[in-house]
């Protein structure tokens, strides 16, 4: 911990330091950059001269550490391979946001005044919704790589993000589960003193009627609750064909186990919340056939997700994560909008990120969709002998 | 059934951790704000010891009661000896151990994070028991006999033993005790350490009960602790039992027979119905204060 705020102060000094020689020589520095970002061919051919400057705001240290660091090393495996196939090189600059609103807005002003071409994150959407403000101004588009609370995009033409809401994800959950366990009725939980958890107990329940399948109970907690044996034995009571549950990590590894010990074996159905290793590593066996839906499948076979697989095992020799492929993801789609046009100024890379369309990534073919929101097959994922794998 | 079985349960670690409070605020009138932080930081301890001290739970009980222990002793000595004469000495020990529990707590999530933490998986066997139709896990029986016998011996140790007996007096009147030889300072040290003891051996058992440790887990508690000690009667140790299982019980059907949102309006709700009815809680004697 102390190493790590050790390095993030060196780094954000040396940023300083960056920016006020930075501020001393480029007066003019935005429009020679921008004459050095055009280049010539396209696609594949594209070859621009100057390095393409792209920063990102990632919460490395803090509450969301672990997402974060996983972030960052997609997005340097990303950039060092596309450095490697040449013609078009990004300047990648990680900052940390130490999972703060406010320091996320510094960190968005900075990149701003020191005018890169876009700026990749934040990684909380609590976060974005407060920064991506300024970028939107400042006319910067932004790609968020994680945020998948509602309303993010709606923030201006400059928001763009690569990763699925859970509005997109959720209806695609319940009707795969409902086609493999014959759901009629299920009982419903969530914790109603949460943004995230209330608006994925929305998403649920309006699929769950677009489904016909009936919510014979809905049964409320706290997010700071951990003992759910009465809630759980009078979900028991009903009798469902499964329990969907709108929680975050930290109430749903407790919920859980606590279903398991009473006897509860439906499957258990859960949002993004639930969509975290430490599931399994904490729950252990009572983990088993809980149905997540998520945006990546680390077992999909499209060739770019084998290669980012194999990739990053040889690059960090562990298993890359949701954030990671969604991190790696976001970079090459950059790279491809920069390549559309063979521009990397910001209003072109603008411009091209909003026309992407059916791009192959490890995501999945990939667009963009009128609200510049990600469009592309969201994965439904059981646990089944401590790992996801895909429902089918 | 199953419910019933529930209520018991959540009810027996409320009381625990209710009993430790109590203590101190009827024996030595101070009201111990720093409890829950006791509570959290004990359930870190404990899974530490576990996890990278490789004991087994049985072991790493023990110690973290002598742990609470000590941690009782640093807290009378930082946040209430030094105010003891001062003529706003309940309330100002009530703020300064509010603030060294969050210096605690602080401490805590610099050594940890926020992560939430647990036992690693197999810490505790997972046995299970079929009562009447309901399930009962092997660490819930364990944590009902811990409980029991903490507080069987807690009150032992207060009704018949020298120090039980230095204690009473104490709560009696303190200037009188000190008039009849009985050494002040040390009883109220004991109390504190045995209080915090409780809290500590609360804390790991309410770990292992839901599987989940955060640096929270004390203040979801305290307020219940409050209510368990309000409604036993304060400063009552059978009291404090019966309270816990009332309450944790009437969570329980109230979620049964009301709805979950009305959990805790209905905990609190009767509260103030023993307030209004009782206001000495179940098992209190009315006290007559000095002037």
């Amino acid at each position: 911990m102390r190493v790590h705020l050790h390095t993030a102060v060196v780094a954000s000094a040396a940023a300083l330091v960056l920016t006020a020689c930075g501020s001393g020589d480029t007066g003019g520095g935005a429009a020679t950059a921008s004459g050095e970002l055009s280049g010539e061919g396209t696609g594949d051919s594209c070859t621009i001269e100057g390095e393409v400057p792209i920063g990102a705001v990632l919460s490395l240290t803090g509450a969301a550490a672990s997402y974060g660091e996983s972030q960052q090393r997609g997005l340097e495996l990303a950039a060092a391979q596309l450095a490697e196939k040449g013609g078009v090189t990004y300047a990648l600059q990680v900052e940390d946001d130490q999972t703060d609103p406010r320091q996320g807005i510094t960190l968005f002003d900075q990149f701003v005044t020191d005018g890169v071409s876009l700026i990749i994150g934040p990684t909380l959407s609590n976060t974005a919704v407060q920064a991506d403000p300024i970028a939107q101004e400042a006319g910067v588009p932004v790609l968020g790589i994680s945020n998948t609370a509602a309303g993010i995009t709606d923030i201006g033409d400059y928001v763009f993000r690569n990763s699925l809401t859970e509005q997109a994800v959720i209806p695609q959950t319940i009707a795969k589960a409902t086609e493999e366990f014959g759901l009629q009725d299920v009982v419903v939980m969530y914790s109603n003193d949460d943004a995230f958890t209330e608006s994925g107990y929305e998403a649920f329940s309006a699929a769950l009627e677009a489904e016909g399948v009936t919510v014979s109970e809905t049964i409320t907690f706290a997010k700071a609750d951990t003992d759910f044996r009465a809630l759980l034995t009078q979900a028991q009571q009903s009798d469902p064909d499964a329990i969907v549950v709108s929680a975050l990590i930290e109430a749903a590894i407790p919920l859980v186990t606590q279903a398991r010990e009473l006897g509860i074996d439906v499957p258990i159905i859960g949002g993004n919340g639930f969509n975290n290793p430490r599931l399994m590593a904490d729950a252990g066996q009572a983990a088993e056939g809980v149905v997540v839906g998520a945006a990546w499948n680390s077992a999909s076979d499209n060739p770019e997700n084998t290669a980012f697989l194999a990739d990053y095992e040889a690059e960090y020799g562990a298993q890359p994560d949701q954030f990671a492929a969604q991190a790696y993801a976001g970079l090459m789609l950059v790279d491809q909008a920069v390549r559309a046009n063979c521009a990397a100024d910001r209003e072109s890379i603008k411009a091209a990120l909003g026309e992407l369309q059916d791009v192959p990534t490890v995501l999945g073919q990939f667009s963009i969709d009128e609200n510049r929101d990600a469009e592309h097959p969201a994965v439904v994922q059981v646990v089944r002998d401590g790992a996801f794998a895909v429902l089918e | 059934m199953q419910q019933l079985l529930n209520g018991i349960f959540i009810g027996s670690i409320y009381a625990l951790f209710a009993i430790g409070f109590t203590l101190v605020f009827g024996i030595l009138d101070r009201l111990n704000l720093a409890h829950p932080a006791v509570f959290a930081a004990s359930a870190f301890v404990g899974i530490e010891l576990v996890a990278r001290g490789g004991l087994s739970l049985w072991a790493a009980l023990p110690v973290v009661f002598v742990f609470g222990a000590v941690l009782g002793l640093v807290i009378e000595r930082l946040a209430f000896r030094p105010l003891k004469n001062r003529a706003d000495a309940h309330f100002a020990g009530l703020i300064s151990s509010i603030a060294l529990a969050g210096m605690l707590i602080a401490l805590l999530q610099w050594r940890y994070g926020p992560d939430t933490r647990r036992f690693p998986a197999g810490a505790f066997p997972e046995d299970r028991y079929e009562v009447a139709g309901a399930q009962v896990t092997l660490a819930q029986l364990v944590i009902l006999a811990v409980s029991l016998t903490l507080m069987v011996g807690l009150t032992y140790m207060v009704t018949r033993t020298r120090l039980g007996r230095g204690m009473r007096a104490v709560a009696e009147n303190p200037t009188a005790a000190r008039v009849l030889g009985v050494d002040v300072d040390r009883i109220t040290a004991v109390t504190f350490a045995i209080s915090s003891a409780l809290g500590a051996v609360a804390g790991v058992l309410f770990a292992i009960n839901v599987n989940t440790a955060q640096l929270g887990m004390g203040y979801a508690i305290e307020l219940k602790g409050l209510a368990v000690i309000i409604v036993g009667g304060m400063g009552s140790l059978p009291g404090a039992l019966i309270g816990g299982l009332v309450l944790g019980l009437a969570e329980v059907f109230a979620v049964q027979y009301i709805g979950s949102s009305w959990r805790d309006v209905i905990a609190f709700g009767l509260l103030f119905l023993i307030l209004l009815v009782r206001p000495q809680g179940l098992l209190g004697a009315r006290k007559v204060r000095e002037v």
